[in-house]
């Protein structure tokens, strides 16, 4: 019997969720008064969650490194939230949004948890629209869509290519007016270096305020962690650069399993990397797959000719392109899902067909979405014969007002404009499916501590399809964890004020204080960085889109040793007592360095390819699908869940097997 | 390229600061100013000094964290851009660049080119939202038809991402084109307009209190903004304003 | 409306709207300036009834004096506060890049056009005041029967050094309203900065309005 109790409530999966409800405890309204909650991270799952949390009247304090809650890395989510709103009258659903979760997950999530998200995200768009977020909208007035990946319907809401940044300021704007009421108070500037646990429940946290370098307590009742996901442990990814994963591996250590590390989503379109200087990935969105069609040259000698400059990708006919995606998966074509279309550009990269410098490039072309736009506006605007310069001129215009922000994004950066050349991009990691493990409260194994969003595991699976994460951190935030937390809260209705004068508090800050004076009077020789960089590379060539035992085996040992030689060797400049961002990076960056370790022990252990997690060892080897990922349900259907020990290598795996009671597990075929 | 780096340097709040001189060598015009910044900052850890604070976040130009003062000009000569997005080769080998911090009264120095700009979030506090309870039980998102135009001018007022560079770029240090865009997001949307009152009330009332400049209506910081914020939201507030106060 | 004109945007609507009158106000002087150059007899009409109709005299100019009074010293008022809102300046600040040299300096522009202003009362408003309410002479006429007022302009214009003068205050003039003819329709909300046609009128109005002024002034000076 596993120590995992998922809670997932008894009943049909349709109704759970309502009964649930229906049946939990309440706290009464003027026992909220006297309840404290402390949320880390202001993203849309931790803003959301605040303020809801303060609306329903308990006391709440935000905790952010950035300097204000507005500034979370939701923000830079481009493309859209989906929600089974079906305004499109094209067959959506919430079952449908359930299938289609599950099935682009790989099977590997949790049924009930993903049937309760696609439940509840039409309320998300009802919320968000009446909070003020200027959604795209058709000339009728109402809601537009558009579609993303790995789904045959269009259900996915958008503001222009911002939508992550409008829902924030949305969830924002929420905690504002909890702000201005008093209910909320913010703690910008802040990091949460350690949970405080009494008598093993969630009690407080210790965090550094980071412009003076104080470390505070802070008690409460329960604790939220929503301090997104640890993608930078690759060094080089689409998150900011301060995203990080200390609050999660805080909690990790003290006794919140970690589940599923190693899977990981590595997006297909972002711009390529351009030196050893580079700091970050930039993300081009999903939404330009509508469109944009990928290609690489069919022959090698072209492919030759356009890196040393003597051709140009124009100069190729269509014949002499090969639209790898739409010749591999006919029915998805270009928008198979992230996973599929980011293994695809390795597999021709790999070949050797990557059309850059760096040979790990492909191209994204908008030349023929400009063409049919151009002809279908003619159409509409009754013009006859249109010439080709026209059409280009029509089509451009619509192009530009789809994805006008993202194109010049992209001439920004590489200097070359995407109407007239096809864009290059090749994958970069994006979003950590994997994180803390969760039951169905969103509860950790730590009584009273919680995560939601990016940081716990529980609605992905093995890979997330496009604009899923905007809808479910402010699932969780606006619609779940309320609920969840109210019926854990009622049993603290007696618990009073939580001094933190005590041992426990004394003792968390003490191992904090130690550990940042042992980073300042470590007189190394070598900066933060240069161990950031070293782990990114041994994860992004050892654990990154493809994975082998040996090469995991390996990525565990380096890991490690690194690590002992980050200890030994580590740099950091100035004093405990003022704002260091190297201080802060040294922090994170030792979480990252045992994270990286547990990840790839993870994904050592789980011998099979599942979404973003493809192993090697399998494939399917013939029929239709040959080459193909190739799951092991039988063996593996279950979330790994790691409890710490000590070291990374001695976590101990926890199995909480899956059930499909809803869905028939089948091979993933986008064919 | 070889460049001669003109950089802040303030050791806290209350430390007088001044300009000082650094060498940077080898940068790759594909570069951003940021990632170049990183190769001043590890060049100076390996010489056993203090890299320099610098806000930055997401490196993608929308989180609003960078904030600096380039060549006279917030976030750099480039337009339509945030620093992180700024590149190298809008320089040339041997370019003298100077690089302070957003100043203004209302944004405190912290530490070398770090700023507070948390004026900016009480502006927010004051009157920010549409209060609605986050029950998600209001109505059908497509119960409010907006007209497609209202919903695309308000989305070009909510673009703004807060960095500061309106004020830093205003001689005046005015905050106006940030509270304009944030006063107009609502002011154009059916929902926010039960509100519009009190709301332009208390964040000009707010926006007054925090020290920032009059606008003269110079322009400066449309030009600046890395997110091309319009004037007309500053019109627009005024308008709101003076009808505010004539209804109350 | 308590408070409006304490706040911010509210002085921004005070400072506006005394421009609109004061703009208002340099037309009808161009224009009863401008007879002096085709018809003496027309001036000296316009100028005597001006300076002696009671709506004029006690209403129109009060107003008049306070709106100049009021434009200069919230023009100073703000100016002081606009640069306490910056504590320490820019070693580096490329205000070119951004921003006319006109819209920067209107403070300068308009202190040119304030010592312009004690000129022309010195040469103007105070005789007139002394003639017409200490001399309690209020006939307008010289002692041979004419109208004095055509008289005593052609006179201010004989010096080159004042005509100098004269013409550099109007490019001041010329400067500030540049700037300020948008700006004011921009401070009451107008949205003038994006209307084109508003645009093209506020720099018409910019140049041509001084320069027949210094028309006028050379005119004179060159004729007599």
């Amino acid at each position: 019997m596993s120590v995992l109790d998922s809670k997932v409530p008894k009943g049909p999966l349709k109704t759970k969720w309502t009964d649930y409800k229906d049946h939990i405890n309440l706290v009464n309204p003027a026992n909220k008064r006297n309840i404290d909650v402390i949320v880390v991270g202001t993203g849309l799952a931790g803003g959301s969650a605040a303020a809801t949390l303060a609306e329903l009247g308990y006391n709440v304090k935000t905790f952010c490194y950035q300097d204000s809650p507005r500034r979370a890395h939701s923000i830079a989510a481009q493309g859209g939230i989906n929600a089974a709103k079906n305004y499109q009258g094209d067959g959506d659903s919430v079952y449908r949004l359930f299938y289609d979760t599950i099935k682009g997950g790989d099977y590997r999530s949790r049924e009930a948890n993903v049937y309760r998200l696609a439940e509840v995200s039409a309320n998300i768009i009802d919320q968000c629209v009446a909070q003020g977020v200027p959604f795209a909208r058709d000339y009728g007035g109402l809601l537009d869509n558009r579609s993303f990946g790995g789904v045959l319907v269009s259900r996915t809401f958008y503001a222009k290519g911002q939508t992550g940044q409008q829902l924030l300021l949305g969830a924002y704007s929420a905690m504002n007016r909890q702000i201005a009421r008093g209910k909320i108070t913010p703690f910008n500037r802040h990091e949460m270096l350690d949970v405080v646990k009494v008598d093993g429940k969630a009690r407080g946290i210790i965090a550094r305020d980071l412009v003076t370098g104080k470390l505070e307590r802070h008690s409460a009742h329960a604790v939220v962690i929503a301090s997104g996901g640890y993608g930078n442990v690759y060094f080089l990814s689409t998150n900011a650069m301060g995203s990080n994963a200390t609050a999660a591996w805080k909690i990790h250590k003290k006794g919140a399993f970690f589940a599923n590390p190693c899977y990981t989503q590595i997006h297909p379109t972002c711009i390529p990397r351009s030196g050893d200087y580079q700091s970050k990935l930039t993300l081009m969105s999903e939404s330009l797959r509508n469109d944009g069609r990928i290609w690489v040259p069919k022959n090698i000698e072209d492919v030759k000719a356009i890196r040393e400059g003597r051709k140009k990708p124009t100069d190729l006919s269509e014949d002499e392109r090969d639209y790898y995606l739409e010749r591999r998966y006919p029915a998805f074509g270009n928008l198979v899902p992230r996973d599929v279309a980011s293994r695809a550009a390795k597999e021709r990269c790999d070949a050797g067909y990557g059309v850059n410098a760096t040979g790990e490039a492909v191209y994204l072309d908008f030349a023929s979405a400009i063409t049919r736009y151009g002809k279908e506006q003619a159409k509409i605007h009754g013009i006859s014969n249109p010439s080709d310069a026209k059409i280009y001129e029509l089509g451009k215009g619509i192009v530009e007002a789809k994805y006008g922000n993202l194109f010049q994004m992209y001439e920004k950066i590489v200097d070359e404009n995407p109407y007239e050349t096809p864009m290059m991009i090749y994958p970069a990691v994006h979003y950590t499916m994997g994180g803390i493990w969760v039951d169905y409260n969103l509860m950790t194994t730590i009584p009273g501590c919680y995560a939601i969003g990016e940081a716990n595991f529980s609605d992905h699976g093995a890979n997330r399809l496009g604009a899923s994460a905007l809808m479910q951190g402010l699932a969780d935030g606006y619609f779940v964890l309320p609920y969840t937390i109210g019926d854990y809260l009622s049993h603290e209705i007696r618990t009073g004020k939580i001094p933190t004068d005590t041992p426990e508090f004394e003792e968390a800050e003490k191992s904090v204080k130690d550990r940042i004076d042992f980073f300042i009077n470590n007189k190394g020789t070598h900066s933060v960085d240069y161990y950031h960089k070293k782990l990114g590379n041994i994860m992004w060539n050892k654990c990154g889109m493809s994975r082998n035992a040996e090469g995991l085996k390996e990525a565990a040992e380096e890991i490690k040793a690194l690590r002992e030689d980050f200890y030994k060797n580590v740099s950091v400049p100035g004093s405990a007592d003022e704002l260091n961002s190297e201080l802060e990076k040294a922090g994170r960056v030792a979480d990252f360095l045992e994270l990286g370790e547990l990840f790839a022990k993870d994904a050592l252990v789980r011998e099979e390819s599942c979404g973003g997690h493809f192993r090697e060892e399998s494939v399917e080897e013939d029929g239709e699908q040959k080459g193909e990922a190739k799951r092991n349900d039988a063996e593996y259907a279950f979330v790994s869940a790691w409890e710490y020990k000590g070291e990374p290598s001695e976590a101990i795996l926890h199995k909480e097997q899956l059930e499909f009671k809803e869905i028939e597990l089948k091979q993933r075929s986008y064919k | 390229m070889n460049l001669t780096l003109k950089i802040w340097r303030q050791k806290g709040p209350k430390d007088k600061g001044s300009m000082v001189d650094y060498k940077v060598s080898d940068i790759s015009e594909h570069m951003s100013f940021l990632e170049m910044m990183d190769v001043l900052n590890e060049q100076l850890i390996n010489e056993g000094k203090e890299p320099v604070a610098f806000d930055h976040d997401c490196r993608e130009g929308i989180c609003g964290s960078c904030s600096m003062f380039i060549n006279g000009e917030a976030h750099g000569p480039d337009r339509g851009v945030t620093t992180c997005q700024l590149h190298m080769r809008m320089f040339k080998d041997g370019d003298v660049i100077t690089i302070e911090p957003f100043r203004a009264k209302a944004f405190p120095v912290i530490k070398d080119l770090v700023v507070d700009r948390s004026s900016f979030d009480r502006i927010q506090h004051a009157g920010g939202y549409i209060s609605v309870n986050t029950s998600g039980n209001t109505q059908d998102a497509n119960a409010i038809p907006i007209s497609k135009h209202a919903a695309d001018e308000a989305m070009d007022a909510a673009t703004c991402i807060g960095c500061g560079a309106c004020v830093a770029s205003c001689k005046n240090a005015s905050a106006m084109l940030f509270v304009g865009a944030k006063v107009s997001q609502y002011a154009l949307l059916p929902q926010g307009r039960i509100e519009a009152v009190d709301r332009v009330k208390n964040m000009v009332a707010q926006m007054d209190l925090e020290g920032f400049g009059n606008c003269t209506n110079t322009g400066a910081c449309e030009v600046e903004c890395p997110k091309g914020i319009s004037l007309e939201n500053i019109a627009r507030m005024n308008r709101e304003y003076l009808f505010a106060n004539i209804k109350d | 409306m308590s408070g409006f004109f304490k706040s911010s945007i509210g002085r921004k609507y005070a400072m506006a709207l005394s421009a609109f009158f004061l703009m208002i106000f340099l037309l009808q002087h161009f224009a009863i300036n401008i007879l002096s150059v085709f018809s003496p007899e027309a001036f000296n009409e316009a100028s005597h009834f001006m300076g002696t109709f009671w709506a004029v005299q006690y209403i129109l100019q009060p107003i008049l004096i306070f709106g100049v009074v009021y434009h200069f010293v919230m023009g100073f008022i703000l100016e002081a506060k606009n640069r306490s809102a910056r504590v320490k300046s820019y070693a580096r600040n490329n205000g070119g890049a951004n921003s006319s040299w006109m819209s920067r300096n209107m403070i300068y522009s308009g202190l040119a056009i304030l010592a312009f202003l004690i000129l022309h009362f010195i040469d103007f408003w105070i005789p007139e005041i002394n003639t017409k309410y200490i001399q309690g002479d209020m006939s307008g006429l010289l002692p041979d029967g004419d109208y004095r007022y055509y008289e005593e302009l052609t006179h201010k214009f004989v010096s080159p050094l004042r005509v100098g003068a004269y013409v550099i205050a109007f490019v001041f003039l010329s400067l500030h309203l540049m700037h300020g003819f948008s700006s004011a329709f921009q401070s009451v909300g107008a949205s003038s900065m994006r209307k084109e046609k508003l645009q093209t009128f506020g720099k018409a109005y910019a140049i041509l309005l001084p320069l027949g002024f210094i028309i006028i002034a050379l005119y004179h000076h060159f004729n007599h």
